[in-house]
Formats: structure tokens, C-alpha cells, sequence
């Protein structure tokens, strides 16, 4: 018997296994479908924001922004954009370390890339669920900058090597208030599962994390200035800084290569806002129990694995929506402010954000204890409902959502049996 | 036979990126292999199932070899490209000791009888276990529970108060280390800018 999608298959992989497939070639093509869909929420963001950006950045100097590519709104520009970049000349100056010149674009798209594979787009919509899925996700963005700075180095040029020098030196001091103010909505929430936080976070708008007491809600706020200068942008662009270093790092960069570069931006600035999304905005949830109920509807309709899809879906159009207003939020701070200077960029992250982090974090972690004090303990107790998606994952009798790599031999298969001996 | 092909890809890297290191003569290629061969590590964690200590892996080594990387770039290097060269004599001398050391391993690693070795998803207990969800096992652990507490298995193992307590001194320590670092750092540029007040 091939058991069809909604039985027992939880990932793709058991599925492709369920169709026969040896386990190592299944083990590979879901590695493949999984690649290509975390590649497809790799292009697909980058496109939609680079419209974005030279729309907004149009209205907000009181220009018209694109308006012939693709019809009246120039929807088609980053298509336009991506071809002309992939007909230049792919140049490695004279003066360059041709090796690491080369290799430095695939460091940057890389990291970013494989960040997206952590990050759940809805509920078990991830790529690979762990419990360290933030953690991980942290470290493997913390990469990026190596690519930075090595395309700095490699060029062979003083603009390049300047850009990427800053680069390092607001990385290393910009990961310490990230790092901390990630932390704040961990002890919250007492999980670093994306997916768990995520979903802890349904019904009203007031269990979001961000609601849950004062210190999140500045929380968000200092983290969302760390992000933003963890992608480089304005006021936080020292690296490229067009006008005092040319295109600092990028400056020798041509073509695809380049264009990588701000590929890579775009996908971090969506996986940062991601992050900021679930870990303070509720996540996939709209914050408004019966609109909710209402996407969540199709689940309980059928068993099917079509209507538990099309749930996911809907659970996706809202998450992306959070997360596209946050890079908005991004794309419209950088033409609204001038950049700062590189010692006001240190003495904002060392002066101000890590000290205010960390009386956050103090401030967060004594919060519960107060409130127990005061008698109030359910009053701004964490959020949400923590059992809903293990009793719907049970109703459907199938195992939580695991790793994709495991293999087909340790998938827990006693609850699936079981339900089905109870079935009979 | 995935895994081992996996584990192939990232031993390869491993050893290639160490080996690239010691011949390479630009420090920044150095580091760039570093890079490689640490990330190549992070990976064979991986594959074994120790997803914590893998990503803690990047984040420390990876990301700590970036200011490696820098400083040694800004502290070495008085043109662009700087080449190191050695002596013979040098050369010969790292070329036994890494031998020496590469057969101390080596002879180790025969002597043990793999095939007595459980894998660690024979060690692990819970389904999150086996498939790398070390974190939770190892928090536990920090505040002094065994992970396989339920099932009765080595009641005795682990200290009563875990390695919070250790890991905490630790920490300490390095924070007094990186205090003492910033306080001498500061401490000459004072004096300096004192002398220059004082001459003018």
C-alpha cells in the first residue's frame, strides 16, 4: 500500500520513501525540494522588495519611481534589473586576489540563504526544525560578514578594503545588543524552537510576545535597530557608503557578482524581519482569535494534506505580510535618515543599545518574579496557547514535524499504529 | 551511505582547509581555509548528532577566526598581499612535530575496535535525541538533572549541582580577562595623551 500524504508521512522525505525510494536517494531529493523551495523564498523576496525600494524611495523624494517595466508600476523591474546585471562583464581587477575575489560574492548569498532554511514561514512550513533553530540561524547570519570583509580585502582596492574593515567593526559590536535582545523573548517564551514560539503566540493581539510586558515591548524596538545595522543599511550603510567610498566593499564588483551581494541583502533584511515577526509579532497568527479560526478552519475540515496545504498557505500570506511591513519599515528609515558617521555608529551600539539591552534583559528576567510578588500571576504569564499545535498534530494521528533528514527507520511510528489499531 | 558520503564531503574539507592553512603563504587565504576547514567541522558535528555544539561551533570558531582574520590583517601586513615565507629549516622542524602528532593520533584512533563503539543514536533515548536535539539534554544537565532521568538509567552520573556552577566561574574569569584587556588598552592611551598634554 503507498500511503498517500496525509497518513503517516510528517516530511517529504518519508513521503518520497513511502513511494518506494531507497532511502538515501529520498534522503536526497527532499534535500533538493527543500533547497529549491528555501531558494524560490530566496529570489521571491528579493524581487518584490528591489521593487519596493525604488518605488518608495521614489515617492519619498517626490519622484515617480519605475514606471514602464511590466505596465503602469514597473512591477517587472527587478526581472529587468537581474537580466541587465547577468549581461555585464564578469572583471577581476589586476590588482585583486582572484580567488577570493571570486568566491567571496558565494560566501555572503550562501549564509543567507541556508539562514532561511531555520526560519518557519508557517506553522511546520521550515525547512529544518530544531531546537536550536534560532540559535542556528544567528550563527550561520553572523557568516555573512566574512563575505563582506573578504570582498573588501580581495579587491585590491583602498574603498574596498576601508568598506570592509567598517563592516567588521559594526558586526562585532552590533551581534552583542542583537544577541541580547534575542535572548529576552527566549526567556519568555522558555523555547528556542521558531516554530514552538511561533505558535505560543495565538489568540488575541495581547498574547504576543511584544504585549507581554514593558521590557519586550522595547525590546522589539532595540532589536529592530540591531537588525537594521546587521544588514547594512541606512543609517547603518557604513560598508557601501556611496558617497565617501565610492561603493565601499562593492566597488570593484561587476554583474552577477554584484548582484549577489544585494541579493543576499535582501533575503537577510527578510530573514531578520523574520525573526523580529515570530519572536515578537505573533508569528503566522493575526492576533485576532476568530480570523484566526477562520484560516485555521480548512485543517479541521478534512484529514486531507490538501486543506492542512492550504491552512499553511494562509498561515504564510500572514507571516510574509508582518515581515514585508518590517523590511518596509527598513526600506523607508533608510531614505528618511542620513547615514552616521563610523564613531556614531560605535558609540550607539556600545554606549547606548548594549547597556539598554542589558537592563532589558535584567528587567525581563526579574518581571515574572515581581509579578508572582504582586499576586498577578497570570496576569502577562507567557502568551498564548502552548498545547494547540501537538493536540492538532495528535488529532490528525501523525507525529510532530521533525527533521526532514530523519530517517524513515526513527520516525516515532507507535502513535500513527496505534491510532490505526484503534481505527479497526 | 548518504551519511557516509556526507561525511566524506566535510572530512575532505576538514583536512583540505587544514592542510591549506599550513601552505598557504597569504595570511587571508590562511584564514579563509581556517574558515573552511572549522565550517567542515561544524559539519561533522552535524552528521553526528550534536546539532548544539555544531552551531556553536560556527559562531565561536568560524566567526571568532573573522577577527583573527582582521587583526591579523591590520597587525601583519605593511602592503597588500603580504606573502610569508619560511626557512627550510622551519619547515622541517613543523613538518616532524606535525608528523609526531598526526601518528599519536593516528595510533589512537586504530587502536580503538569501532565495531564495539555504540553510534549515537544507539546512546541517544528520546526520538529528539536521535535525530540532534541536544540542546534541551544539555541544559538539563547545567542545572544538574540527567537527561535519561524517566528510565532509571545511570542514577548516579552527573554531579548534584551540574556545571551551572562552573560555567558561571568561567565566564567570570573571561570577563575579568576582557576588562583587565580594555582597562591596559585604555590605560596607554591615557598616559600618552597626558605626555603630549604635557609637553605642549
Amino acid at each position: 500500500m503507498i500511503p498517500t500524504l496525509a497518513d503517516t508521512a510528517t516530511t517529504i522525505q518519508s513521503t518520497l520513501e513511502g513511494w518506494k525510494l531507497s532511502e538515501g536517494w529520498a534522503m536526497f531529493l527532499a534535500a533538493v525540494i527543500h533547497v529549491t523551495l528555501v531558494a524560490g523564498f530566496f529570489g521571491l523576496p528579493a524581487g518584490i522588495f528591489i521593487w519596493a525600494e525604488r518605488k518608495v524611495s521614489g515617492r519619498i523624494q517626490d519622484r515617480l519611481g519605475p514606471t514602464r517595466v511590466g505596465g503602469k508600476f514597473g512591477w517587472l523591474q527587478a526581472i529587468a534589473d537581474g537580466g541587465k546585471l547577468i549581461q555585464k562583464e564578469d572583471l577581476v581587477p589586476a590588482d585583486a586576489d582572484g580567488p577570493l575575489f571570486r568566491v567571496a560574492p558565494y560566501v555572503v548569498v550562501v549564509s543567507s540563504l541556508a539562514a532561511l532554511m531555520f526560519l518557519p514561514f508557517s506553522d511546520g512550513w521550515i525547512a529544518v526544525s530544531l531546537d536550536i533553530g534560532l540559535y542556528l540561524m544567528l550563527a550561520v547570519m553572523s557568516l555573512e560578514v566574512i563575505g563582506v570583509i573578504l570582498a573588501g580585502y580581495a579587491s585590491g582596492s583602498k574603498w574596498a578594503l576601508f568598506g570592509g574593515m567598517r563592516e567588521a567593526a559594526q558586526m562585532v559590536s552590533y551581534e552583542i545588543p542583537m544577541s541580547i535582545c534575542v535572548v529576552i523573548p527566549i526567556i519568555t517564551a522558555g523555547s528556542l524552537n521558531l516554530n514552538e514560539i511561533g505558535a505560543m503566540q495565538s489568540g488575541w493581539a495581547g498574547n504576543w510576545i511584544l504585549f507581554n510586558d514593558p521590557f519586550t515591548f522595547i525590546t522589539f524596538f532595540i532589536y529592530f535597530v540591531c537588525a537594521t545595522a546587521s544588514c547594512k543599511r541606512a543609517p547603518f550603510d557604513l560598508a557601501e557608503a556611496e558617497s565617501e567610498l565610492v561603493a565601499g566593499f562593492l566597488t570593484e564588483y561587476s554583474g552577477f557578482r554584484w548582484s549577489f551581494f544585494f541579493l543576499a541583502e535582501y533575503a537577510s533584511m527578510f530573514a531578520v524581519c523574520g525573526i523580529a515577526v515570530l519572536l515578537f509579532l505573533g508569528g503566522w497568527h493575526t492576533g485576532i482569535p476568530f480570523l484566526d479560526g477562520l484560516l485555521d478552519g480548512p485543517r479541521y475540515a478534512s484529514d486531507s494534506f490538501v486543506y492542512s496545504w492550504l491552512t499553511n498557505l494562509l498561515g504564510f500570506t500572514v507571516f510574509f505580510s508582518k515581515a514585508s511591513l518590517l523590511v518596509c519599515v527598513q526600506i523607508w528609515i533608510r531614505w528618511t535618515l542620513p547615514r552616521l558617521r563610523i564613531d556614531q555608529v560605535m558609540m550607539t551600539c556600545l554606549k547606548y543599545l548594549v547597556p539598554i539591552s542589558c537592563v532589558l534583559f535584567l528587567g525581563a528576567v526579574i518581571w515574572p518574579l515581581a509579578l508572582s510578588f504582586t499576586g498577578h500571576t497570570t496576569w502577562g504569564s507567557p502568551t498564548g496557547n502552548r498545547a494547540a499545535p501537538t493536540m492538532r498534530l495528535e488529532s490528525r494521528g501523525a507525529s510532530p514535524p521533525s527533521t526532514s533528514t530523519l530517517p524513515l527507520r526513527q520516525r516515532p511510528l507507535a502513535a500513527s499504529d496505534s491510532n490505526e489499531e484503534a481505527g479497526r | 551511505m548518504t551519511e557516509q558520503t556526507l561525511f566524506f564531503i566535510f572530512a575532505i574539507l576538514a583536512g583540505g582547509g587544514a592542510i591549506g592553512v599550513v601552505i598557504l603563504q597569504d595570511i587571508v587565504r590562511m584564514a579563509f581555509s581556517l574558515i573552511i576547514s572549522l565550517g567542515s567541522t561544524a559539519g561533522l558535528f552535524f552528521l553526528l548528532g550534536a546539532d548544539f555544539v555544531a552551531a556553536t561551533q560556527l559562531l565561536v570558531y568560524v566567526g571568532g577566526t573573522l577577527v583573527l582574520l582582521i587583526f591579523g590583517v591590520m597587525l601583519t601586513a605593511s602592503g597588500p598581499f603580504r606573502r610569508i615565507k619560511m626557512s627550510t629549516g622551519e619547515t622541517l622542524l613543523g613538518a616532524a612535530v606535525g608528523l609526531l602528532f598526526f601518528s599519536v593520533i593516528a595510533f589512537t584512533v586504530i587502536g580503538v575496535n569501532w565495531q564495539a563503539v555504540p553510534s549515537h543514536r544507539e546512546v541517544a533515548t528520546t526520538p529528539s535525541d536521535q535525530s540532534g536535539n541536544t540542546s534541551r539534554a544539555i541544559g538539563m544537565r547545567l542545572i544538574g538533572i540527567p537527561a535519561d532521568t524517566e528510565i532509571g538509567l545511570h542514577k548516579d552520573s552527573g554531579s548534584p549541582t551540574g556545571y551551572l556552577l562552573p560555567f558561571e566561574i568561567v565566564s567570570v574569569h573571561l570577563l575579568v580577562v576582557l576588562v583587565g584587556a580594555a582597562y591596559l588598552a585604555r590605560a596607554k592611551r591615557h598616559e600618552s595623551r597626558d605626555a603630549a598634554e604635557g609637553d605642549a
